[in-house]
């Protein structure tokens, strides 16, 4: 097994990434670059900048295995969306990334004898990455060379240093977890609870978020600082509608209507459109995608709450936040009815006491006044 | 036959219709009524607030007229209307109450509180919880004819006074005339100047009219102490003799709940809608005056004020046409500060003044009344209510203040012009 | 539950389930008091009842000059409050939004700024308006569990919504499933208690006015 070194790029398998960088003709200067980029998008001191340079470069690139499940791929295609040789790319050079269906040589059983050997020999130190949901309903509905997601994932688990779940599917269930979840979809999280736990959560999540928070395990061997859910606080800390560029025609009451009016063409909010963005928390409205290109809002697409749990069964996309999912109106109608002819039997009732009373009232006098 | 509390359970439940209910589920407990009854300002206990008065009702409305009430009722948890509790609040129905409907003119929701009381006084009478002067009064009433036990041969007497005095005939009995004038026991006994008064202007006038010997007296006690069948007995002998006599109208002379209860309650209490009209006397003078038929020959020079009766201004309707016909008698008047429906009472009307136990808080809170008459400092207080007349002259000795009551009756009589 | 689990219930079901409650409870208290009717009025009218009913139900809303100066804080505290609820509920972009979905339309809004100060007047006045509750003599002797619930139902909403809006506290989707979740208990509480009143003093109004009005006193 280990004889099939050609999976493994090009590079000596115990390099480090400062050989690896050199022998690849990556300058000095991008280099620093990208480590200065990943020091502030971390929010980190500029003065850590060095120290983030000789981790990386002095890093033995750490063994990653990466496990997709019930996924889409899309992940690992944001990830990869490289039209040039971006900064984001240069993390495949800063680990050995043992494992991964789609960026693979490999296959078969093949594949999986270099996950074996990769999970053997750095047993205990491998970085395991997982996108996908596990199904818990039959194991049947997603299977590797036979073997169930959930197995392969615990089997996985047992010798990571730790595991980060990417994409909103890992880390809480996603699109195969939405309402009526027929393969019982379940995230990483429900099923490992002994390693720590990273989630990345975005469908996808923005690609330097992901370069991000690995960059953070590598040099500083340790997780970043995670919210109440799990994810790195350096990008999900915020909401978008509290970083949105569009925020203050929110706050003026100048809201697009629909896809095409007035609004729509000036730049308007889109909370009528039923953007999520006051629920979700994310780094698009900051970092963007595409190198900074753009994100939803701003090409005119309300924001659909990927990175949140749930987002899918969050009562529609279009639908703004303020309004109710189910047809409340109709509702209203149906209770009014339905009191009405409450109302008029309980109405009955009261006049049938009040005749009643009306009947057996003998009349008062005089004599009636005293006890 | 005697009073029990299934009676007035019962009595309670008779009252409840779409009014109390819509007033009952909008009270916010807000207290703006509290402030607005004399009988709290004066004294400062908040258990005399108004809405607070009708708390018997609301609790026979509430277990016995909504759905979560009676479901609580199953449950055992409401709140008992039982002797004990009819026996506390007695004082704050009757004692601390003259149904003035000031409170019901301040309801931010729109209540008419006094009304509440009203139909409160139902219910406690038959469960034998009102007052023993009240008790008196109407028993009388009923028995005698009038609650002072005034019989036709006193009036006979005073008729003859005013006969002598005048020279002119108090007709009596007379058939087919315009005018039926009632009188209220208090006048006849303390005030026949207003029998006087009413014979000079309507022969300068010209008006046809007559006293019923059969039926004269206009006070209900009745309505007073709260009871519908009495107070129905008691408007049927006017009825009567109304309808005997073929009058056009009958008048309601110088009291204020006489008018209520023969003006405003009167159809409804006998189930029938009357074949004369009622009018108040000062109805019928401000007529006369917009006729030209009450001409004045002099003016009064004292600077005056008026003192609204509250069941003849407020909760009678008639606001301007005193103040019409004080206009023709002065030319010094002034309002007092809250006035016209927005006076305050004077705090012996609605039984009050029928209840000795009363006396002591009747005085008290007439300090309101001192507080709008120090504010304006008049010569004179002109009234239209016997009542509030005799009960203003209390509270004025008991102050040592020397300003005289007048009737705006006897006034316009005084200054009559000959011709 | 997630915290999208939970909004998204509080904007599901919860919501229907309160407006069950609601709806169903105000039509079942209304029918209550109006078939009850009142006896027809035999006695000769001098005005008219409906004009002037109308009349007071507009026309009750402002106090005469002597009870406001008797009761200037609970006027002033309990006016400012309702408009600033009546601003807040009618004329904040979100809730806006609310509405049009159940009945058809909505209206401009007024930017989110002037909102913020209308919430925290109310806020302020609601809090004045307990404080008042429960020294003031009168209303302290009147006060029952009741009165403590229908103030604590009608300022959670506010205080909630408040804190959704700022995001103060937890993160932003539990703050507004707390918010809406406030209104439904508000909207549950409601036909029990005397928020009916916001309904029924209309009726109330109008006969007080229409009583007055038939004997020629304008209420």
């Amino acid at each position: 097994m280990k004889k099939d070194l050609s999976i493994k790029k090009a590079v000596p398998e115990k390099g480090t990434l400062g050989e690896a960088l050199s022998s690849q003709g990556v300058s000095r200067r991008s280099f620093m670059k990208f480590c200065a980029t990943t020091a502030s998008m971390m929010a980190l001191p500029p003065s850590m900048i060095p120290m983030i340079a000789r981790a990386m470069e002095n890093a033995r690139r750490p063994s990653v295995i990466w496990l997709s499940f019930q996924e889409c791929t899309g992940c690992t295609e944001s990830l990869t969306r490289a039209h040039t040789s971006t900064i984001e790319s240069l993390i495949f050079d800063s680990i050995s990334l043992d494992y991964h269906h789609t960026l693979q040589a490999a296959a078969g059983s093949a594949a999986e004898a270099a996950r074996e050997a990769a999970m053997e020999e750095n047993f205990g130190n491998y970085l395991l990455v997982v996108d996908g949901s596990i199904p818990l309903g039959n194991p049947g509905y997603s299977t590797i060379a036979g073997i169930s997601n959930l197995d392969m994932l615990t089997e996985t688990a047992k010798g990571a240093a730790a595991i980060i779940a990417v994409g909103t599917c890992a880390t809480y269930g996603g699109i195969p977890h939405a309402n009526p979840n027929p393969t019982g979809a379940v995230s990483v999280k429900d099923i490992i609870t002994d390693k720590p736990i990273i989630n990345v959560p975005g469908c996808p999540p923005i690609p330097v978020v992901i370069t991000g928070v690995l960059a953070h395990y590598l040099t500083f061997g340790s997780l970043p600082d995670l919210d109440h859910i799990g994810r790195p606080k350096a990008f999900y800390g915020q909401s978008i509608h509290d970083r949105c560029y569009r925020r203050p025609f929110y706050d003026k009451g100048q809201f697009a209507e629909t896809f095409d009016d007035e609004g729509a063409k000036k730049g308007w909010c889109l909370y009528k459109l039923g953007c999520k963005g006051p629920t979700t928390y994310n780094a698009c409205a900051t970092t963007k995608w595409n190198n900074g290109t753009s994100f939803p809002i701003e090409s005119g697409h309300p924001c659909i709450g990927c990175s949140e749990p749930d987002f899918w069964d969050g009562g529609g996309f279009y639908k703004a936040l303020s309004m109710p999912t189910e047809n409340l109106s109709q509702t209203a109608v149906y209770a009014a009815a339905g009191a009405a002819a409450a109302g008029a039997v309980i109405g009955a009732m009261n006049r049938g006491k009040k005749n009643t009373s009306n009947k057996i009232h003998v009349k008062t006098t005089i004599e009636d006044l005293n006890k | 036959m005697s009073a029990s509390i299934e009676k007035g359970i019962n009595a309670l439940k008779r009252q409840v219709d779409s009014t109390v209910a819509a007033f009952f589920s909008s009270c916010v407990h807000c207290g703006l009524c509290a402030e607005a009854c004399l009988f709290y300002t004066e004294t400062g206990d908040p258990k005399r607030t108004p809405i607070n008065k009708a708390e018997p009702l609301r609790r026979i409305w509430k277990s016995e007229f909504t759905l979560m009430g009676r479901l609580g009722k199953m449950l055992g948890l409401t709140k008992k209307v039982d002797d004990k509790f009819l026996e506390e609040w007695q004082e704050l129905v009757y004692d601390s109450c003259t149904m003035c409907g000031r409170c019901s003119m301040v309801c931010p929701v729109g209540n008419d509180i006094a009304l509440m009381i009203r139909k409160t006084r139902e219910g406690m009478a038959a469960a034998g919880q009102a007052p023993e002067g009240l008790i008196g009064a109407t028993t009388r009433a009923v028995t005698i004819g009038s609650p002072m036990g005034v019989k036709w041969p006193a009036l006979r007497a005073q008729i003859r006074h005013v006969e002598e005095d005048t020279g002119l005939k108090v007709p009596v009995d007379v058939e087919g005339v315009e005018y039926m004038l009632l009188l209220s026991s208090m006048e006849i006994m303390n005030f026949p100047e207003f029998i006087e008064a009413v014979a000079k202007i309507f022969d300068k006038a010209g008006v046809t009219w007559t006293i019923s010997s059969e039926a004269f007296e206009a006070t209900n006690s009745g309505i007073q102490i709260g009871v519908s069948d009495i107070a129905a007995e008691l408007v049927q002998r006017i009825v009567d003799v109304a309808e005997k006599l073929k009058v056009k109208t009958v008048i309601s002379p110088e009291c204020g709940h006489a008018y209520t209860a023969i003006r405003w309650d009167g159809p409804n209490l006998v189930g029938k809608a009357f074949n004369f009209k009622v009018r108040h006397i000062l109805e019928v003078l401000d007529e006369l005056r917009k006729d030209g038929r009450l001409k004045m020959a002099s003016k009064e020079s004292q600077k005056l004020t008026y003192h609204d009766p509250c069941q003849i201004s407020r909760r009678g309707g008639v606001v301007d046409e005193p103040r019409n016909l004080i206009d023709i008698v002065s030319d010094d008047f002034v309002e007092m500060p809250d006035t016209g429906k927005m006076n305050w009472c004077c705090g012996a009307g609605g039984g009050v003044s029928a209840n000795e136990r009363a006396d002591e808080i009747r005085l008290k809170v007439f300090e309101r009344k001192k507080a709008q008459i120090d504010a304006v400092k008049p010569d004179a207080i002109i009234s239209a209510c016997s009542n509030c007349r005799i009960h203003l002259e209390d509270g004025l000795e008991e102050y040592n203040m020397d300003i005289p009551l007048l009737s705006l009756t006897e006034t316009l009589a005084e200054h009559l012009a000959d011709d | 539950m997630t915290e999208i689990e939970l909004l998204s219930w509080a904007r599901g079901p919860g919501l229907q389930i309160a407006t069950v409650i609601f709806v169903a409870g105000v039509v079942i208290r209304i029918f209550e008091i109006l078939v009850l009717g009142r006896k027809a009025n035999l006695a000769e009218a001098k005005g008219s009842e409906m004009s002037s009913g109308l009349r007071t139900a507009v026309a009750r809303t402002i106090p005469d000059r002597t009870t406001f100066r008797r009761s200037s804080v609970t006027i002033v505290s309990g006016y400012i409050f309702h408009i600033g609820l009546f601003v807040i509920c009618f004329f904040s972009a979100p809730h806006i939004l609310f509405l049009k979905d159940i009945i058809g339309f909505g209206w401009p809004s007024l930017p989110t700024p002037v909102i913020d100060a209308f919430a925290v007047v109310t806020i302020i006045a609601m809090i004045a308006t307990l404080v008042n509750r429960l020294t003031n003599k009168v209303m302290r002797y009147l006060t029952n569990f009741e009165d403590l619930l229908t103030w604590f139902v009608t300022f959670l909403p506010v205080i909630t919504g408040y804190i959704a809006f700022h995001r103060i506290g937890f993160t932003a989707p539990s703050l507004l499933a707390i918010h809406i979740l406030s209104v439904e208990l508000l909207l549950i509480v409601f036909p029990f208690t005397k928020l009916m009143h916001a309904f029924t003093l209309f009726i109330a109004r109008w006969y007080n006015g229409a009583i007055s009005g038939y004997k020629g006193v304008a209420s």
